[in-house]
């Protein structure tokens, strides 16, 4: 009933809805910029915003693809337990004598392996929703990395590991670079591909969409794979810049990447959003975060402030949407 | 039409009975495989202990049932604990010759505000429950921490009688388990016995149904979420009594625990389905598994990968018992 409903609307005003929530977005962005202008006076400065990029570009590798995944009406709430598994055994295998880049590769190799352990799951027991699917593979995750590591911390990297942190190439911060080049690549999987389609059509109606012929199950695991691949990248910048890991790194990242997806317009009832909302949220969030931290505003506000946007993001689309049911149901009757 | 439903409920209820059976079971097993490994396990002491331990958990996850009930998930409880917990503690700071019940009044008050206040986000504007609780999650842990100033608030400066309300006992049970034993008393007769416990289900069940039958939809969902935060309050000033320190990542996390023992005891996460003998019995198991893991010499660090592989199996096993109800179902009725 309700599904039907979005359908229908599907052809009226999604188009135009969307494009307006993008440039709300790009208005709250550039509000935020110039708050943060005037509050302090060394927010506006090219180098410095581009070194602020760093900070907060390691969890924006998952955003990609949690964007597919919300939008197959799904979530994985296990990606930052992804993230320290692979990060530890990373760190783990260099300590015992692998040559870095081999390690590298065991790294995404991990993430890979946990990502489409979660997909493979998801899809061999339908009756279990994909929350609590990776609950349970969040805690197996994180808590093998407590096995491998119990509550020491590995690191000792070769020099120019650092580099995928720290480093820049022209001026700009490398790990900028990589997330544009793999935000180009998703965007294009999202947008321009038949696999993108077949996730728009999936996260509408999975039923509809298997008896198209479309591969529902294989879809869905490449998607929580490629979730899990994106984690094991946040794990290498992550690791790269703070120099060493810790089992309990990365923790509270799941909440961050889903609310900016969210925040992002990807509605969590699936099937709706685009990748350029999502990756406006993250310099959204980003900047705000740095610009507060300019002005020494204490984490927990920050929080607050995430918090309340994540709900309003979601409630304001929400309250437009009932209204407009709401009219035409006054005029039909 | 009738016959189906008849059918549907009766093998619902063998599910059920099965599931709790199988967990009764399973936990029969563990203690036994523990007190071989370690003669102190079943000792009076121990089990006095570990269910003081785990009183905490069951009082949650008897909200959390209702909540999942109504297909919802609420994460942001750790966090009304810690505030509700974090309030009350100040309060009493301030005033140390301050009743122990109005501190465990106050904090309820305050669990049940924040969990009103996330049930009309949920129920009035169709926010997703786990988009809700997630930013209502950092939105009161933002205000524990800054209500704190980031200190915590610690043994010394709780008065005797605020400690006491977790060490105290009412008719030889200590405090915590009698007020879980209450707590579950009120619920089950609530939710088998009163209209508005079964309109719950209802609403869990089907919501549409629900809806064209007469039930306030949005009503129940505000309840439910309002019961949560209520409990969750309650057992923030238990925890803070109990632990003696208010700090402001109190029972982080401690959400996903509430959450894992309504799995383990076979609350259904598409909604509909639940009961309190089962998540009595979840609660009781991820108790045991705390208590009993350290007494056999597990490491610490292994306690987590376990943790997790018995929710992991425990969820399987339930769709795959489910499965095959199923499918003998199918070949009933074709005969």
């Amino acid at each position: 009933m309700k599904e039907k409903n979005i359908i229908a609307k599907k052809e009226f005003n999604l188009k135009s809805f969307f494009f307006q929530w993008e440039w709300m977005l790009v208005l709250l962005f550039v509000v935020i910029n110039i708050i943060n202008t005037f509050l302090s006076p060394y927010y506006l400065d090219p180098k410095k915003l581009l070194d602020a990029t760093m900070t907060f570009l390691d969890k924006a590798f998952i955003v990609l693809p949690m964007v597919f995944v919300i939008i197959l009406a799904d979530i994985d709430i296990s990606v930052a337990s992804t993230v320290a598994l692979s990060a530890v055994v990373m760190a783990v295998s260099y300590n015992l004598g692998v040559p870095m880049a081999l390690a590298i590769i065991i790294c995404l190799l991990v993430g890979t392996l946990c990502g489409f352990l979660n997909g493979l799951l998801i899809v061999k027991f339908k009756e279990l929703s994909a929350v609590i699917v990776t609950l349970s593979t969040m805690i197996i995750y994180r808590g093998i990395a407590y096995i491998i590591l119990e509550d020491q911390a590995s690191g000792k990297f070769p020099a120019w590991y650092k580099f995928l942190g720290w480093g820049y190439v022209g001026g700009i911060p490398f790990i900028l670079i990589v997330f544009a080049v793999f935000a180009v690549v998703f965007g294009l999987l999202l947008h321009k591909t038949t696999f993108g389609r077949r996730v728009y059509a999936m996260g509408n109606n999975i039923t509809a969409s298997r008896f198209s012929g479309i591969q529902v199950d294989k879809i869905k695991v490449i998607v929580f794979t490629l979730t899990g691949f994106m984690s094991a990248v946040t794990a290498l910048f992550l690791t790269s810049r703070m120099g060493s890991t810790r089992p309990n790194v990365a923790s509270g990242y799941e909440l961050d990447v889903i609310a900016m997806v969210v925040l992002g317009g990807i509605s969590s009832t699936g099937g709706k959003g685009k990748l350029t909302g999502a990756i406006i949220s993250i310099f959204l969030i980003g900047f705000l975060r740095y610009g507060l931290g300019l002005k020494n505003v204490p984490a927990q506000a920050l929080l607050i402030i995430i918090g309340l946007l994540l709900i309003f993001a979601v409630m304001i689309p929400n309250l437009k949407f009932n209204f407009k049911k709401w009219g035409k149901v006054q005029k039909t009757s | 039409m009738a016959e189906k439903v008849l059918n549907k409920s009766f093998n619902s209820i063998n599910i059920a009975k099965f599931r709790e059976l199988g967990l009764l079971g399973f936990i029969l097993l563990l203690s036994i495989m523990v007190q071989l490994r370690n003669s102190s396990f079943m000792t009076l002491e121990n089990i006095d202990d570990m269910i003081t331990n785990t009183a905490i958990l069951s009082i949650l996850s008897v909200g959390m049932m209702l909540v999942i009930v109504t297909r919802g998930i609420d994460l942001s409880i750790g966090a009304t604990l810690a505030l509700s917990g974090m309030i009350s503690a100040l309060t009493v700071k301030a005033n140390p010759d301050l009743h122990p019940l109005f501190a465990i009044l106050l904090g309820t008050l305050i669990g049940m505000a924040c969990g009103a206040l996330i049930g009309l986000v949920i129920a009035k504007t169709g926010v997703p429950p786990i988009i809700a609780t997630l930013g209502m999650m950092n939105v009161f842990r933002g205000l524990t921490f800054m209500i704190s100033g980031g200190k915590w608030v610690s043994a010394h400066q709780m008065s005797v009688s605020f400690k006491g309300i977790a060490t105290s006992s009412i008719f030889g049970i200590n405090t915590l388990i009698f007020i879980a034993i209450v707590i579950y008393v009120v619920f089950y007769y609530f939710i088998n016995h009163t209209r508005t416990g079964r309109q719950i289900y209802a609403v869990g069940s089907n919501p549409e149904s629900a809806k064209i039958s007469g039930i306030n939809n949005e009503k129940i969902l505000c309840l439910v979420y309002t019961i949560m935060g209520a409990l969750a309050g309650l057992a923030g000033v238990l925890w803070v009594s109990k632990f003696a320190s208010a700090q402001g990542d109190t029972a982080m996390g401690f959400e996903l625990n509430v959450i894992a023992a309504c799995v383990l005891g076979g609350v259904n996460i598409a909604g509909g389905s639940g009961k309190i003998s089962g998540i009595v019995l979840g609660a009781l198991l991820l108790g045991i598994l705390n208590n009993a893991l350290p007494l056999i010499n597990v490491s610490p660090f292994w306690q987590m990968a376990i943790q997790g592989g018995i929710i992991l199996i425990a969820v399987i096993t339930n769709a795959l018992v489910k499965r095959s109800v199923d499918r003998n179902n199918l070949i009933w009725r074709k005969i």
